[in-house]
């Protein structure tokens, strides 16, 4: 939908003159030609101009914590207080800052990051909170809302891709999904990128291979009678999407997901784990083009020996994250990269009696890199005792989605109209300016 | 795992894959005998009645809207749409030779009886009511118990409880979700976090609003309607009002007349104590009694005919797999309405809301039967014809239908509750798996998804379909089909008959006898061909969709 629609006092959908974004009155403006020699014009022209630089980002990589990691182990540790519990930190490459210390070879990277420390939302059930993480919504019974990733597809497009560009390695019960934008926007889900992928290859010959397809003309043919003379183009899709699966069956792209095949020294960086595989998996699949890549990594729900739990999965988490980050750089594919590390909560400042620690949506934290996020910065805190759940510069869920959408080049404000017929915007946050570099 | 539990399984599943495998091969073929020839009974003249009275609705909707209908499908058309949407799987071999040896008169009397008696049915139906009451989520871990829910309502339904009786006790049920399975139609809105809250009446007020009214009073839940409807943000908190008295308690829920729900309206700066009030008919509700009861005698009264209508309509879409009103739960409340749904509506609730009836109905009309193409190929089917339930409309089956077509495909004989254990263990593993790997489309089962790329490739190269058709004398119906077929025109109608539920073409035939004909070449085993054959046809437009 074009935003000139949606001016104010338009179909009166629960919108007020604040909701109008800057850009919508920049078209506004520039519709009403010399609009632009008011004030009022010139004053948007040169906010307009202090908007990010350079090209936005075209990819993004979820490293995806399920479970919801610990804030307090990792990168918002109070040590010495008492909710730390004995909780250590280290030094970092930006000055004054610690985070956990099984985190060594990401502190040295911290320049490079912004970490996010008063992530806010109001979802403590698995389900609904990793819903409202990867959607930026809260679940609705009206409809069902797209992943980031699945946002970011539908808004750019890539003819010369073969292989999805939407990926999800090693998903767990709930993987990014395409909601209202239709299934095919859902993530392409692998396992270990250290085998063949999925379903991608054939065990028969090839000659019978292509006997079977070309057989399927027959049955195509019978089928085809009195109906629709373009029945596949108009209703089912069905050959049009069996051509492109056939295509994606035998494109060379597809060699990017093959960690093998690359250097002994440079999969030895990224741990020999499959998380660590899939991070470099991603790292090839996005210098191929693909859009959007969610590596999970599990097992971070530690409401039982919270403390030995969380480190063994630091240990994994690090050098994946740290490789990544290096690897983006090196490749000059930073700038056009956002990474983003979190999980769908925090957990607990108090330890429960079994040593665990329980969910806790009331500020945790979420690291960014790489695009338009700036460089070396730490935004809001919370509380050293746990007790306050307000943190300082407190950051909705969905103004993190405003946010990285504003990163990729993606108005967080456009509608789009949903199968329900509801218009819809693909974020209701907040851009937060501070987040993203000046 | 302590090592003599694991031996322990170990010999208790030897001895059950065993006893299966011997099951097989002991066991006689199974003939399934047609009814004894006899005089319609009331009851089947009765459904015939009305069956005719809908045809007679779209008859005059189509004379209006100015198009024609298609002819008739065939029978075995007809057939396995009936299987699909009432167990989710094609017709067995073993079901189509019983089939066609019942007279033409009485086939679709005697298939529709076949198939609601069967316990596929029953399952598969709970499933979808399932999906309906609480959704597809895992909701909270400790209070609620989705599979033992499912359970009940296979056993309603199999038992034929009327389903007004049914819904009055998910409304409101007391108790243990786990001894009262009822009551996890409450549970699953039990925020886990904040167990103090108890039972959620705003998620509890849309469940009821779209699962039995066929209303979307849900949207008002922040505002008041924006869109020109009817309803105020009063309407749905009012409504919730009627669940504020569910609590949670050791016994499980229960209760609380003390309890009553508090809202605060937008413009307002207080909580405000909110009256129990039904959003129309309010003529309905009982006068006293407790709340949630209250609530459930109104939402299923005979005369709250918006109660009667998504009944009608779900039913519907779960036969044709579109419902007669889009979307499926905006049905307006003064209409307008599709003729053929009041007559529905007459008869279900003159029926006592007799669920099997309405399903027999239904299946019975020449609507259910109509050809979703047309015989001269000069006119092929229009957009409109479909619209108006003139042809069959063609939709794409869902991902556990196209999971239970593999897997019956893949056997000649029926896989049902008489079916030795091991081929039914090794179905459930198998179906979840490719329902996952396919894509499970959740709640909203009729919105006109798209296919994916994903799910070609797993019908193309994924597991299921390259065990099901590989060379297994004892497992796969393709291999033994070719075995076992006296020559080459039976082997190619059988495989025809197994996976499309059709005989092909002459010219299909003619060129699949040729196929197993040709023994050249390194692969010219029979039995790799009749693999190709069922590989070409499992990824066939026509088997991946209702038509």
């Amino acid at each position: 939908m074009e935003p000139l629609n949606h001016l104010p006092g338009g179909d009166g959908a629960c919108r007020s003159f604040g909701h109008v974004s800057r850009r919508t009155l920049l078209r506004w403006g520039a519709s009403a030609g010399l609009a632009w020699l008011t004030p009022v014009a010139r004053l948007l022209a040169r906010e307009a101009e202090a908007a990010p630089r350079g090209k936005p980002a075209r990819s993004v990589i979820v490293l995806w914590m399920a479970g919801g990691p610990s804030q307090l182990e990792s990168f918002d540790p109070h040590p010495g207080s008492a909710i730390a519990h004995g909780a250590k930190a280290i030094g970092t490459s930006l000055r004054g800052v610690r985070i956990g210390e099984a985190l060594p070879q990401v502190a040295d990277l911290l320049s490079d990051m912004t970490l996010i420390r008063s992530v806010v939302s109001k979802e403590a059930d698995h389900e609904r909170a990793v819903y409202n993480m990867k959607t930026g919504y809260r679940p609705s019974p009206t409809v069902v809302h797209p992943s980031v990733g699945a946002v970011v597809c539908h808004e750019g497009e890539d003819p010369g891709m073969d292989i999805p560009r939407h990926i999800s390695i090693l998903p767990d019960q709930w993987p990014a999904r395409g909601g209202y934008f239709g299934a095919e926007y859902d993530a392409f889900q692998v396992q270990d990128p250290q085998g063949p992928i999925q379903d991608v290859s054939t065990e028969v010959p090839e000659a019978r291979r292509q006997q079977r397809i070309s057989d399927l003309t027959v049955v195509e043919d019978a089928f085809g009678r009195g109906r629709m003379p373009d029945l596949d183009r108009k209703a089912t899709l069905h050959q049009l999407t069996m051509q492109r699966a056939l295509k994606l069956m035998g494109s060379e792209q597809l060699a990017a997901f093959d960690v093998k095949q690359a250097p002994a020294s440079q999969r030895a960086a990224y741990g020999d784990t499959p998380f660590g595989r899939g991070c470099l998996a991603a790292l090839r699949l996005v210098e191929k083009g693909v859009r959007c890549v969610e590596v999970t990594l599990d097992g971070w729900d530690t409401h039982v020996n919270n403390h030995e739990l969380q480190r063994k999965k630091l240990a994994v988490l690090d050098p994946a994250f740290a490789a990544l980050i290096r690897d983006l750089k090196d490749r000059g594919l930073f700038e056009s990269t956002i990474v983003l590390c979190g999980g769908e909560f925090g957990r607990t400042p108090k330890l429960n009696p079994f040593e665990g620690r329980d969910h806790w949506p009331y500020g945790f934290t979420v690291a960014m890199a790489g695009g338009g996020i700036r460089r070396g910065y730490v935004h809001g805190a919370t509380d050293p005792e746990g007790e306050n759940r307000e943190p300082k510069d407190a950051v909705r869920v969905q103004d993190l989605h405003a946010t990285l959408l504003q990163g990729m080049g993606i108005n967080p404000e456009k509608e789009i109209r949903t199968p329900v017929g509801r218009p819809l915007a693909l974020s209701d946050g907040v851009v937060i300016d501070r987040l993203l570099r000046g | 795992m302590k090592s003599w539990f694991r031996n322990a399984v170990f010999v208790v599943t030897l001895l059950l894959v065993l006893g299966g495998v011997a099951g097989r091969f002991v066991r006689r073929e199974r003939f399934v005998a047609p009814e004894p020839v006899r005089d319609p009974g009331h009851a089947e003249t009765s459904v015939r009645a009305s069956a005719s009275r809908v045809d007679a609705a779209f008859a005059a909707e189509w004379t209006r809207a100015r198009v024609s209908p298609v002819p008739l499908a065939s029978d075995l058309t007809w057939a396995r749409r009936l299987s699909l949407a009432l167990t989710g799987t094609v017709p067995s071999v073993e079901e189509i030779r019983a089939f066609e040896q019942v007279s033409p008169a009485q086939r679709t009397e005697w298939w529709v009886s076949h198939l609601l008696q069967d316990r596929r049915f029953s399952d598969y139906f709970a499933e979808r009511l399932a999906r309906i009451a609480v959704g597809v989520e895992g909701g909270p871990f400790i209070v609620y118990r989705r599979h033992r829910l499912v359970t009940w309502l296979g056993e309603q339904i199999h038992r034929n409880r009327p389903y007004d009786a049914l819904v009055r006790e998910l409304l409101t049920a007391e108790g243990l979700w786990t001894s009262r399975p009822q009551a996890n139609f409450v549970t699953v809105t039990v925020d886990q976090n904040n167990e103090a809250e108890g039972p959620d009446e705003q998620k509890l007020a849309a469940r009821v609003s779209r699962a039995f009214l066929g209303l979307r009073i849900d949207c008002v839940q922040c505002h008041d309607d924006m869109f020109g409807g009817p309803w105020k943000q009063r309407d749905f908190h009012q409504l919730a009002a009627f669940f504020a008295c569910a609590e949670m308690s050791l016994t499980g829920v229960r209760d609380n007349a003390e309890k009553a729900y508090e809202y605060r309206y937008l413009k307002q700066k207080e909580k405000e104590v909110v009256t129990p009030r039904v959003p129309f008919n309010a003529g309905l509700l009982p006068a006293e009694g407790p709340l949630r009861q209250r609530l459930a005698t109104w939402v299923t009264h005979r005369d709250n005919r918006a109660f009667a209508r998504t009944l009608v309509n779900r039913t519907w879409a779960l036969l044709f797999n579109r419902p007669l009103h889009k979307p499926i739960d905006e049905i307006p409340l003064d209409g307008p309405f599709h003729p053929a749904m009041e007559v529905l509506v007459d008869d279900v609730v003159a029926n006592g809301f007799d669920l099997q009836r309405l399903i027999r109905v239904i299946a019975t009309t020449e609507v259910f039967r109509r050809d979703s193409r047309n015989a001269d190929p000069g006119h092929p089917v229009t957009p409109e014809q479909e619209l108006q339930f003139a042809a069959f409309p063609l939709t794409r089956l869902r991902p556990d239908q196209v999971a239970g077509a593999i897997l019956q495909s893949a056997n000649l004989r029926t896989i049902d509750a008489d079916s030795p254990v091991f081929v039914r263990v090794l179905r459930y593993l198998q179906q979840n798996d490719f329902v996952k790997r396919f894509g499970d489309i959740g709640e909203d089962e009729f919105d006109g998804f798209s296919g994916t790329i994903p799910q070609r490739l797993v019908m193309m190269n994924g597991e299921l379909v390259r065990e099901r058709t590989k060379e297994d004398l004892l497992m796969n119906a393709s291999t033994r089909i070719g075995a076992v077929a006296p020559d080459d025109d039976v082997a190619v109608e059988t495989a025809y008959l197994a996976v499309l539920t059709r005989r092909p073409t002459p010219a299909e035939k003619a060129h699949f006898v040729d196929r197993l004909r040709d023994n050249s070449g390194e692969d010219g085993k029979r039995s790799h061909r009749m693999g190709d054959l069922f590989w070409t046809l499992m990824n066939s437009t026509e088997f991946s969709w209702n038509h």
